[in-house]
């Protein structure tokens, strides 16, 4: 059945269909809409999920981390100032390796305050050991946060996911969402299967103890190897995932890239604003293509290394910033092709929300077909002098 | 009343063996709120002297479920452990009844943990939270904090030779706690063990959230020999520094009148912290302190009138 629904209204029918035992929240723009959806879910009955309708989203983080310990099914959402604000317990729920899944709703990071959409916020936890998967739009939001629960369950990476959307642009834009039947995704995700709970009062565990120099370092290596496992079992999960959805995903998504001479590589919903640029140049014989990073955390550097070998030049777009150093995506692709002599270029565009649209696009395709070197200078897209 | 015998005869929840100082209130304060349940419990502990030398990694002085997550963040977390006890217990997960207890100090309480346990409170979430309050930052090394207590000198409020220690009075947590119309606050002391155990039942049993204020005489701290930490307890008492109160529904009860009090120069004779204070010219601040004592016990008696 397809429905007209918004990303958060997708957000909030995943975790529907998820049906988690317990789910924190507190409130922040653009994020606010998964939790008043899913709160009337609640209040009619159609889960069975408590809520803890928490004083800030470091409590939010904090139960969230609380109750998957106990041993619950968790998942909650925030944006820029409540990840900021929840940051400490972000990591700490990865190294207790907690499958919690959150919803992202990218926003631009204070100060200045701006509630509209850029990457700063995710991208300020990109080293504290979740899962990032990014998404395109209303149905991707869905799919991969069903996704993301199988994924952050696997017994070999148990591991939180956050799965990211853009704030308005992909939140408060109504599209298309085609949702599986309830049943279907009880079944896909299964039982949730805690370890060690903590209320399981008859095995008493201690989790949190001080851990100092002769184990932290043994523990932190367990979280790279947990890391390690996200891409085959992503594969595996997005190969059944279509068996029930009819929908085939990857972990990068290649729009016409084989061939392509110009390409441009970015996430989220400028993906979908690229490719409908590429079917243009396409029309007119330039052989353009877009490739799409779908998870960020692990990155798919030989995935990217193997995608980009054909491409003469390559723009890479960020929608946040790194100040003093390469733009988060482009220093990633950077390294992914170190080896590689390619014509590469830095791009960053859509700050706190700023539009890009397709002839921006347009005039990027152009720009770097020009590229004689590799340009060494990060150019702004839409930037008044 | 408890009965000393039947309760030294159960089973020790905090074993010994940890590596807190000796003469540390709070290890005797843990092992007697968490023995005053039979039924199991599950314990969050905030980062601090407690939570550090009893979990040393790959060591554990805990036999019962026992989690660590933050420093501010002890009241939410217990938050989600309870909630989560409650959802599955729902679906048929769990059968069994358990309790839910939260240990903080001062400083993960009275200042960075303030609004996560207010939060908590105002939920309604079943658990009890103690506060072991030593009066300063012990763990990071006797740094003041919200409950240290005027005149005292710490690391980042010492007397010096224009200052005299700290220069402010220690909030009252104990009715920031009652004010959030909890169903049970008490004020308590280790030294004081059976009212310091019936209320510890009490919190337990309460429907709602609890809160137990308990004083915890630190050695390291307060500069006393590691042999007198219950004489301590006893003189805070005794000087009506540390009154022992109740807020039961609402209802405040004096649950010990210190009819002929010493004075307070007596608690400040006994600790290093204020030495300082008993230097000629450092009267005044005594005088100060002594008004602030009585001021506080008057207004204790009117509430419990």
């Amino acid at each position: 059945m397809k429905l007209a629904l918004s990303g958060n209204e997708a957000a909030a029918y995943a975790m529907k269909h998820i049906n988690p035992d317990v789910v924190p929240a507190f409130p922040i723009t653009p994020q606010t809409e998964i939790m008043h959806n899913f709160a009337g879910f609640v209040a009619d009955g159609e889960v069975d999920t408590e809520m803890i309708l928490v004083e800030s989203e470091h409590s939010a983080m904090s139960a969230a981390v609380g109750a998957a310990s106990a041993g619950a099914r968790v998942m909650t959402a925030t944006s820029a100032n409540g990840l900021a604000l929840m940051f400490e317990i972000v990591y700490i729920a990865a190294s207790t390796r907690l499958p919690i899944v959150m919803t992202v709703v990218n926003r631009a990071l204070s100060g200045p305050i701006n509630i509209h959409c850029d990457h700063s916020d995710s991208m300020g936890c990109r080293d504290s050991g979740w899962i990032q998967i990014y998404s395109e739009n209303a149905q991707e939001v869905y799919d991969n946060i069903i996704i993301g629960m199988k994924l952050a369950e696997d017994m070999k990476i148990r591991l939180p996911v956050m799965v990211c959307q853009d704030g308005f642009i992909t939140s408060h834009s109504i599209d298309v969402v085609e949702p599986l039947e309830p049943e279907t995704v009880k079944n896909f995700i299964g039982e949730h299967k805690a370890i060690y709970p903590l209320l399981d009062v008859e095995n008493p565990v201690t989790y949190g103890p001080l851990d100092l120099y002769d184990y932290y370092f043994e523990h932190k290596r367990q979280q790279v190897d947990a890391m390690w496992y996200v891409k085959p079992t992503l594969r595996q999960i997005f190969a059944d995932f279509s068996k029930i959805s009819g929908r085939a995903y990857d972990i990068i998504e290649k729009y016409f890239v084989d061939d392509a001479d110009q390409v441009i590589v970015t996430m989220s919903s400028t993906a979908g604003t690229a490719k409908a640029e590429v079917d243009e140049l396409r029309k007119k014989g330039q052989k353009a293509g877009l490739l799409k990073i779908k998870l960020f955390r692990p990155f798919p550097y030989e995935e990217v290394s193997e995608a980009l070998k054909n491409a003469k030049h390559i723009a890479v777009l960020d929608r946040s910033l790194s100040f003093g150093a390469d733009a988060p995506l482009y220093s990633e692709i950077k390294s992914a092709l170190y080896n590689q002599n390619k014509k590469i270029c830095s791009y960053v565009f859509g700050l706190g929300g700023r539009d890009i649209n397709l002839e921006d696009i347009k005039k990027v395709f152009s720009e770097i077909q020009k590229l004689d070197n590799t340009c060494h200078d990060i150019r702004f897209i839409g930037l008044r002098d | 009343m408890v009965n000393i015998k039947e309760f030294s005869s159960r089973e020790e929840r905090l074993s010994s063996g940890h590596r807190l100082c000796g003469g540390c209130g709070a290890p005797i304060i843990a092992r007697m709120v968490t023995k005053a349940t039979k039924d199991p419990v599950v314990i969050v502990n905030a980062t601090g002297c407690l939570e550090v030398a009893t979990t040393i990694y790959p060591y554990t002085a805990w036999k019962v479920p026992w989690m660590h997550n933050a420093f501010e963040n002890a009241a939410a977390t217990i938050s989600g452990i309870e909630t989560a006890f409650r959802a599955l217990k729902k679906k048929g997960k769990i059968k069994k009844e358990i309790k839910f207890i939260a240990f903080g100090g001062d400083g993960g309480t009275y200042d960075i943990g303030l609004q996560s346990m207010s939060g908590a409170f105002e939920r309604g979430h079943k658990f009890v939270y103690v506060c072991y309050d030593n009066e300063a930052y012990m763990n990071t090394g006797i740094q003041r904090s919200g409950a240290t207590p005027y005149g005292a000198s710490t690391t980042t409020a010492p007397a010096g030779k224009v200052k005299q220690g700290k220069e402010q009075f220690r909030k009252d947590l104990t009715s920031i706690a009652a004010a959030h119309h909890v169903p049970y606050v008490a004020q308590a002391a280790p030294s004081e063990w059976n009212d310091l155990i019936t209320k510890a039942e009490k919190a337990l049993n309460a429907d709602g959230p609890a809160f137990l204020n308990v004083l915890s005489p630190c050695p390291r701290g307060w500069r006393f020999p590691e042999n007198l930490t219950i004489e301590i307890s006893k003189l805070a008492i005794k000087t009506r520094f540390w009154p022992l109160i109740e807020i039961e529904n609402g209802k405040w009860t004096l649950n010990k009148d210190i009819t002929k009090p010493l004075p307070i120069k007596e608690w400040i004779k006994s600790q290093g912290r204020y030495s300082h204070l008993l230097k000629p010219g450092n009267e005044a601040i005594i005088e100060k302190i002594q008004e602030r004592v009585n001021k506080d016990w008057e207004k204790i008696k009117k509430l419990c009138s």
